[in-house]
């Protein structure tokens, strides 16, 4: 298992946001997580990326529950490219953490812009690249650090209709080149069920799954097709409507 | 052109105003003092003019000291800042300590400092960075508090040490900040300047001021103001030049 998670547990205090969740993952395998607004998903992710400790129950990632930031990228809503660096720079802020020297860790994140479809903006400033460019140097940044998890804390939903459909498109693509295990949070249902395996609905605070449903076409390489088809719909529907009931 | 323009024509209005009451007697008359008590705009222009060597000679005084008062208060002001940004102990301690030190009244302890330290330049130091240390504190803490939480996260799963983590992130958010404490501090810096000189000094703008208030020499006492303000325009000038050069992102 990559991501097993038994009777987790957490609350800020007296606000109980997850309670006796049980979630596992396997290597690869995508997981996407919906559920109603400030029902716990971010927080399951911070848990699961290390960034806090659960108050009760197991967690781990890749077989060991100690040192899960070493193992996990975190990538949240807003793209956060440090202004005051290039996007390359930005990209390969993972590497030069680790010690790596600039230039060394500049070729080798340099390597991964053409097929991210940034070749040409290396230079550029974060303020000067559009919404999904941003997004996809961010991305590159997380791919390039090498972790095994993949945590997205809906990673699309600063960007336009059209933009997020064409980077659901893309990171599809770029999970088919370099696969990864992913824990996918979104309020998008439809964007739940195109990227993932399978999509857990979450209940409303305090988090539990209350509904699991597998994907028809999981990161299918005609999107429009893939989420029009009939089955496609069918999930989404029983997905909609454990959220409301949940 | 509009940035030059609207300072340089507000300016001129404001003086050719001041030319005219003080020409016509206008504002002797109204104060109730004699003529030469109230120099025109055009008589405090020529006695710059005269007294140039003298105004020199005692601008360098004062701007050596405002120059080392303010790098001294700059190097304390971001070290205060940073440690008390890394440690909550020495924040919780020391944030009162560093508001506190603001509300000694500089006309009492500047002669304390000129008997514990004598005429030379160190006590005047001590005075211009005593008050320019604390806006440069304040807006540099603050900066390093503004980092965006999630940044923090995001920085923490790619493998940021501490340092890392205060190089790449928390000193570049700050670092804005801490240019508009600087220039706060330049723009005052001049006025901790002339009462530490009042309180006891051989040289100095501050020093000339006040000999020149015994001497009735009030024209050129505003002539003195006119050269501490353009030493102060001219500091706050150079921190916003530095600025635009190192903040390039914004």
């Amino acid at each position: 298992m990559s991501v097993s998670i038994r009777g987790l547990g957490h609350s800020y205090g007296e606000l109980r946001t997850i309670d006796r969740l049980d979630l596992e993952a396997s290597e690869h395998e995508a997981i996407g997580l919906v559920g109603p607004s400030g029902c716990g998903k971010s927080t399951l992710l911070e848990l699961v990326c290390g960034l806090l400790e659960p108050g009760a129950g197991t967690l781990s990632v890749a077989g060991e529950s100690g040192g899960r930031l070493g193992r996990c990228a975190y990538m949240p809503q807003r793209d956060l490219l440090l202004p005051w660096y290039s996007a390359l720079d930005n990209a390969a802020l993972a590497l030069r953490n680790r010690g790596l020297g600039r230039t060394e860790a500049r070729a080798r994140a340099a390597a991964l812009f053409e097929r991210f479809g940034l070749a040409g903006f290396e230079r550029a400033a974060p303020a000067e690249l559009s919404g999904g460019m941003r997004q996809r140097v961010a991305f590159l940044g997380t791919l390039v650090a090498g972790k095994p998890l993949l945590a997205l804390d809906e990673p699309f939903a600063a960007l336009d209709a059209i933009t997020r459909a064409e980077m659901q498109e893309w990171l599809a693509g770029a999970l088919g080149t370099d696969p990864r295990t992913v824990l996918l949070v979104t309020h998008d249902v439809e964007e739940a069920l195109y990227l993932s395996d399978r999509v857990m609905v979450l209940s409303a605070r305090p988090a539990r799954i209350v509904a699991e449903l597998r994907a028809p076409h999981p990161r299918a390489a005609d999107r429009d097709a893939a989420v029009t088809d009939p089955a496609f719909v069918a999930i989404r529907e029983q997905a909609l409507h454990a959220l409301r009931r949940r | 052109m509009r940035r030059w323009l609207l300072p340089t024509l507000l300016l001129a209005a404001l003086l050719g105003a001041w030319q005219l009451a003080a020409s016509t007697g206008l504002m002797a008359t109204f104060f109730g003092v004699p003529d030469f008590l109230v120099p025109s705009p055009a008589e405090i222009a020529s006695s710059l003019w005269e007294n140039r060597s003298l105004l020199a000679e005692n601008a360098w005084v004062t701007l050596r000291e405002i120059l080392f008062g303010f790098a001294c208060a700059v190097v304390v002001g971001l070290g205060f800042a940073v440690a008390m940004h890394l440690s909550e102990t020495m924040r919780y301690a020391t944030y009162p300590l560093v508001v506190a030190s603001q509300t000694i009244p500089i006309l009492v302890i500047a002669p304390i400092l000129i008997i514990w330290f004598g005429f030379g330049i160190l006590p005047k130091l001590f005075i211009i960075a005593l008050v320019c240390f604390f806006p440069i504190v304040v807006a540099t803490l603050d900066g390093l508090r503004s980092v965006d939480p999630a940044a923090i996260k995001m920085l923490r799963t790619l493998d940021a040490s501490r340092w890392q983590m205060f190089r790449r992130l928390e000193a570049p958010t700050a670092l804005p900040f801490a240019f508009s404490g600087a220039k706060i501090a330049a723009a005052i810096a001049p006025i901790g300047a002339v009462f530490a000189e009042w309180a006891g000094s051989s040289a100095g703008l501050g020093w000339l001021i006040q000999q020149d208030s015994g001497l009735y020499e009030t024209a050129r006492q505003f002539a003195t103001v006119a050269v501490l303000s353009a030493i102060a325009l001219g500091l706050f000038g150079l921190i916003a030049l530095i600025e635009r050069r190192v903040v390039t992102w914004r």
